[in-house]
C-alpha cells in the first residue's frame, strides 16, 4: 500500500468505528430497532480484504453484521442508516433493517440472519460469474462459529468439486454469541477444517490491516485465475457484545483488555505517525471531520427521511406483473412471449 | 397434438428451455449421466454436458442454495429435488433465502429458481418416503407452488416456472411419471395461477389438485352414470395463491364443496379452500363442505394399511352420496 492509501484506509477504519458507535447511540436513543450487530474491533477485516478486492465489481455476502461490509462495497452510508432507521429511503426501503442491508448496484448481496445460510448462495454467485465468463469473484464474510453449520461443509464439498471462484473470509473473533470457541468446536484453528476439501487456507492476523491486505492479496489472486476457492482466516476481537441484548458477562476481563491494546485503528494510526505519514493533530482533525459527517450528513438524512407508507406493505413479495402469472393458454397466442 | 409421458412433458420442457437460454441450468442428484429417477433430465447430460446439466452431491441445503445463489445474478436454476421428504434439509435455503429475498432487500434482488419434487405415496415406500408436503409450502408467503395434474400441464407449468421471476416451487407426484396426456406440439406456458375447470357440471364442485383430481374425475363419472349427479371438478393446479376467483365462481354455480387432498387434513389444502368458501361465498352453500383427506397416520409400509391410509376415488363417490343423503 502506498502512504496515501494507508491514510485513507486508516480514515475508513476510524468511520466504520464511529459510524457504528453512533448506531449504538440511536439504539440507545430507540431510533434504531430489532437486533444490532456491531463491528468495532473487527474493522481490519473487511476493509483489508476489499483493499485486495474490487468493490462494487466482486460480490460481496455476509451474515447479520454488515454495515460496514456494505458501506465498503460503495453503499451510501445515509442509505444504511436510514435503513436502520427503517425508512423508506433505506437502502433496503426499510424493509430489511441491520441485518439485511443489500445494495445490489454495489453488488452487495446482502445481509442474512440464518448463521451459515450465505456459504451456499456465494458459493451459488460464483457458479453463476464462472458461467458468464466474469472476471469478478465471489466474496463470502462469515464468522467462526457460522463453520459448525452444514451448510459450510456442503459449501466448501461444492466450492471445491466445481472449482468455483469463491473467497471464504472467516472473521474469527473467537466467540458465537456467548460461547467460547473452544467450547463449540473441535478444531479450533478454523483455516485447519477446509483442508479435508482440499482448499488451500491460511489464517493471519486480523487486526493488522496491512497484514489482512497482504494475505487477502494472494487470496483474491487465487480466486480470480481461476484456481478456485479459497479460506482466509483473520484473527479477530469484537470489542462490544454480539448485539445489543448481550452483556458481554462471558468473557474474561483478561482477554478483553488484551485485545484492546491491539485495537486496528490504533495500530495503524502508530504505524503512521512513526514513518512520519501522519501527526496526531492530523488525525484528530480527521476524526471530528467524521463526527461531523456523521452527525450532520448521515444521521441527519436518516431523521428527515420519510417512513415507509403502508399502502406499500404488501409490495416486493412477488414480482409485479410478471406475464408468466397469466399466461394465455391458447398455444398459438402466448408463442414467443418474452 | 402428441400423447407423451408426464416425464417426457416435463423433459422436453427442461430441454426447450436449456435450448433457448445459456443460463438455464439443471441441478440435483442423479439428473446427469443417470438421466434423472423419474427421467425428467433424460439425455440431456449428454447434450448440454455437465456445467449445465449438475449432478449435486447429497447435501440438499448446500445445493438448493447454491442455485438460488446463482439465481441472484441471473442463472435460472432448475432444482430438483429426489423427494419431497428430502426438500425438508433445504427448507432453510428455500424459505430463508429465495422466499424473503425479494421483500428484504426492498425489491433488489430476486431469486429465479424452479425447485420440482416429487411427493405422494406410491407403492410401499414407509413413512420416510411418503411424504405429502404441499401444505408446507403453501403456507409460505414469497413462494409459488404449482402442482400438474397432467403431462400439458407438467410442460407448461416448467415452462413458465423458469421464465417468472419468482422463485417457484413444483409438486410432483411418484405415482404420475408414466401418465399419459395430450401435450401440444407447439410451445406454450402454463399460467401459474388460477385454476382450471377439469369438467364441468351443475350439482357439486369437487376440488382436486395434482392426483387427486384424478380421484375427482373418476367419481365424477360413476356418479354421472350410477346415481344421476353432475359434479364439476375443478383442478387446482396453483396451491399458492389459491384462486379464491374460481373457487368462488364454481361454488356460486354448484352451491356444494368437497376438497379431495391426499394429505392429513389439518392445515391443509381443504382447510384453506374451505376458508376461502367461507370468506368468498358463504351464503351460496346449500351443504357443508367436504373433506377427503388421508388419515392421520406416518404411512405404513404395509400394503392394506398404507391404501386404507390415503383416500381413493371411492371415498369421494361416498362422500358426495352421503352430502346427498344418498348413503
Ligand atoms: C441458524 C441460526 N442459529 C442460531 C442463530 C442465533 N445466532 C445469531 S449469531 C450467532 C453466533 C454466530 O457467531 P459467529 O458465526 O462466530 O459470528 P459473530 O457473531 O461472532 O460475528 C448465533 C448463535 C441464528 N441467527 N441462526
Ligand atoms: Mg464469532
Amino acid at each position: 500500500m502506498k502512504p496515501a492509501d494507508k491514510k485513507r484506509v486508516l480514515r475508513e477504519m476510524l468511520f466504520a468505528r464511529r459510524f457504528e458507535e453512533r448506531c449504538y447511540e440511536a439504539y440507545v436513543e430507540r431510533k434504531i430497532g430489532g437486533f444490532l450487530h456491531l463491528y468495532p474491533g473487527q474493522e481490519a477485516c473487511a476493509q483489508g480484504v476489499m483493499e485486495a478486492a474490487r468493490p462494487g465489481h466482486d460480490y460481496v455476502i455476509t451474515g447479520y453484521r454488515d454495515h460496514i461490509h456494505a458501506i465498503k462495497c460503495g453503499a451510501d452510508p445515509k442509505a444504511v442508516m436510514a435503513e436502520l432507521y427503517g425508512k423508506e429511503t433505506g437502502s433496503s426501503k426499510g424493509r430489511g433493517g441491520s441485518m439485511h442491508i443489500f445494495d445490489v448496484a454495489h453488488h452487495m448481496m446482502g445481509g442474512y440472519a440464518l448463521v451459515g445460510g450465505p456459504f451456499p448462495l456465494a458459493a451459488g454467485i460464483a457458479k453463476g460469474l464462472k458461467m458468464k465468463g466474469s472476471d469478478a469473484i465471489s466474496i463470502c464474510f462469515l464468522g467462526d462459529a457460522a463453520n459448525n453449520q452444514g451448510t459450510f461443509h456442503e459449501t466448501m464439498n461444492m466450492a471445491k468439486l466445481w472449482n468455483l471462484p469463491v473467497l471464504f473470509v472467516c472473521e474469527n473473533n473467537l466467540y458465537g454469541i456467548g460461547t467460547r470457541i473452544d467450547r463449540s468446536t473441535a478444531v479450533i484453528e478454523q483455516y485447519k477444517r477446509v483442508s479435508g476439501y482440499g482448499i488451500p487456507a491460511t489464517q493471519v492476523d486480523g487486526q493488522d490491516v496491512e497484514i489482512v491486505y497482504d494475505a487477502a492479496k494472494i487470496a483474491v489472486d487465487h480466486v480470480r485465475s481461476g484456481k478456485g476457492p479459497y479460506f482466509l482466516e483473520l484473527m479477530t476481537y469484537r470489542y462490544r457484545g454480539h448485539s445489543m441484548s448481550d452483556s458481554n458477562a462471558y468473557r474474561a476481563k483478561d482477554e478483553e483488555r488484551m485485545w484492546s491494546k491491539r485495537d486496528p485503528i490504533i495500530i495503524l494510526r502508530d504505524r503512521l505517525i512513526e514513518a512520519g505519514i501522519l501527526s496526531l493533530e492530523v488525525y484528530k482533525s480527521m476524526d471530528t471531520e467524521i463526527l461531523d459527517q456523521i452527525e450532520n450528513q448521515i444521521i441527519k438524512f436518516a431523521e428527515e427521511s420519510p417512513e415507509p407508507v403502508v399502502t406499500e406493505l404488501e409490495k416486493y413479495v412477488l414480482a409485479e406483473n410478471d406475464p408468466y402469472v397469466r399466461a394465455d393458454m391458447t398455444p398459438n397466442l402466448n408463442r414467443g412471449a418474452r | 397434438m402428441a400423447i407423451i409421458m408426464y416425464w417426457e412433458a416435463l423433459q422436453r420442457a427442461h430441454d426447450e428451455e436449456l435450448a433457448r437460454d445459456p443460463l438455464v441450468i439443471v441441478m440435483g442428484e442423479d439428473v446427469g449421466v443417470a438421466g434423472g429417477t423419474y427421467k425428467a433430465t433424460k439425455g440431456l447430460y449428454d447434450k448440454y454436458g455437465p456445467e449445465r446439466i449438475m449432478d449435486t452431491p447429497i447435501s440438499e441445503n448446500g445445493f438448493t442454495g447454491l442455485g438460488i445463489g446463482a439465481s441472484f445474478i441471473g442463472v435460472r436454476p432448475i432444482i430438483e429435488l429426489m423427494s419431497v421428504n428430502f426438500a425438508w434439509l433445504a427448507m432453510d435455503q428455500i424459505f430463508n433465502s429465495a422466499a424473503k429475498v425479494r421483500y428484504m432487500s426492498g425489491g433488489q434482488l430476486t431469486a429465479p429458481v424452479v425447485i420440482r419434487s416429487p411427493g405422494g405415496t406410491a407403492h410401499q415406500l414407509g413413512a420416510q418416503h411418503s411424504a405429502r408436503m404441499e401444505k408446507v409450502f403453501m403456507g409460505v408467503v414469497g413462494l409459488r407452488v404449482v402442482t400438474p395434474s397432467n403431462a400439458r400441464q407438467a410442460y407448461g407449468l416448467l415452462k413458465s416456472a423458469v421464465r417468472c421471476d419468482d422463485p417457484v416451487f413444483i409438486y410432483e407426484h411418484e405415482l404420475m411419471y408414466n401418465m399419459k396426456g395430450e401435450v401440444p406440439d407447439g410451445e406454450y406456458f402454463h399460467p401459474l395461477e388460477g385454476s382450471e375447470v377439469a369438467r364441468a357440471g351443475r350439482d357439486i364442485t369437487l376440488f382436486g389438485y395434482n392426483i387427486s383430481v384424478h380421484w375427482c374425475l373418476q367419481a365424477a363419472e360413476f356418479l354421472a352414470t350410477h346415481h344421476g349427479i353432475d359434479c364439476e371438478v375443478i383442478d387446482l393446479f396453483s396451491l399458492s395463491p389459491l384462486d379464491r376467483a374460481g373457487i368462488k365462481a364454481s361454488v356460486s354455480k354448484t352451491h356444494r364443496a368437497l376438497i379431495a387432498e391426499e394429505a392429513e387434513a389439518a392445515v391443509g389444502v381443504g382447510s384453506e379452500v374451505m376458508a376461502i368458501i367461507n370468506e368468498e361465498c358463504f351464503f351460496e352453500l346449500d351443504a357443508a363442505p367436504v373433506r377427503v383427506s388421508a388419515k392421520n397416520v406416518p404411512i405404513p409400509y404395509n400394503h392394506t394399511l398404507e391404501k386404507a391410509a390415503v383416500p381413493s376415488s371411492k371415498d369421494v363417490v361416498h362422500a358426495v352420496l352421503k352430502m346427498f343423503g344418498k348413503s
